[in-house]
């Protein structure tokens, strides 16, 4: 009786082991976060990018429209790759770009939008990454498409021609 | 006479230093039970990436503005979803994480009062 239960205990441990892992291991360890998260917008006071008056997130938001709030900065280079969809989407009249500019030099990042043009209708500064935290960004470039107050999408990483068409598709 | 105002300002001082230390031990107590999700492997505390740098900024703050360590948690947790935190919490997909070494120490425990008893 004994000598029978024994290796079945360990026959059982050694397959449940072998799922565990097996499962396991198949995974992807690289967390990729939800990215269709209808969530409200944080509240925020920043300075303007362009001058050091103070803008509050409800004033930005306010309107029945849609709003692409894209985190960028000079020293990112994903961001430039980004940057000629972005001037794409300015021509569109439905959406509004909003700029965060992320832990950046005001002058490097003025010289960044005279090269490449500043698609942004509004932007705001977060010298000390904070406010990009309470938005749940991860770093640059991130950009977050907003409609009513609600987070309807996010993007992390650069815009590229497939996101350009998707947001075209959902502001239709 | 002159002692008693020296000694208060001596006596604050070191209180004032004391707060403040409790705060940076909290501080750097919830960093460290945060996953960086940038450089994954690393805790927020251990890491120098941007991000990491940001958010141990926004824990000190959220300190300074009277938050408990709960409610820190809670708040990340809402931000970036319960992967942020290293403690897994406890619900469907992890009730046989936190069962599985309990049952089995039960089993063991089960093995040896079984052995004791067939000696006896």
């Amino acid at each position: 009786m004994k000598s029978k239960f024994i290796p079945l205990i360990l026959i059982f441990i050694f397959l449940i082991t072998f799922v565990i892992f097996f499962k396991g291991l198949r995974n992807s360890n690289i967390y990729t976060p939800n990215t269709n998260l209808k969530k409200e917008v944080p509240l925020f006071e920043l300075k303007s990018f362009e001058n050091n008056s103070i803008i509050i997130s409800e004033k930005i938001f306010e309107d029945n429209k849609y709003y692409l709030m894209n985190i960028w900065a000079s020293w990112c280079i994903p961001c430039r790759e980004e940057h000629k969809f972005l001037m794409k989407l300015k021509k569109d009249k439905r959406i509004e770009l909003i700029g965060l500019n992320y832990k950046d030099n005001f002058k490097k990042a003025s010289s960044f939008l005279k090269d490449l043009g500043n698609p942004y209708n509004i932007i705001v500064s977060d010298k000390d990454g904070t406010a990009s935290i309470e938005w749940g960004a991860y770093g640059v470039p991130e950009s977050f498409l907003v409609h009513q107050n609600k987070i309807i999408k996010r993007f992390i990483g650069p815009i590229n021609n497939k996101d350009l068409l998707e947001i075209e598709k959902i502001i239709r | 006479m002159k002692f008693i105002p020296i000694f208060l300002i001596v006596s604050i001082i070191l209180n004032f230093n004391l707060l403040k230390a409790d705060e940076i031990k909290t501080e750097n107590k919830i960093a460290k039970n945060l996953r960086c999700l940038i450089c994954q492997g690393q805790s927020v505390y251990d890491s120098d990436s941007e991000f990491a740098i940001s958010l141990k900024l926004v824990i000190k703050n959220k300190i300074q503005q009277g938050l408990s360590e709960e409610q820190i948690y809670s708040f990340l947790k809402m931000k970036y979803g319960e992967w942020i935190l290293y403690d897994p919490v406890f619900n469907r997909n992890t009730y046989f994480l936190w069962l599985l070494p309990i049952l089995i120490f039960l089993a063991g425990g089960a093995i040896i009062i079984k052995r004791f008893y067939n000696k006896k």
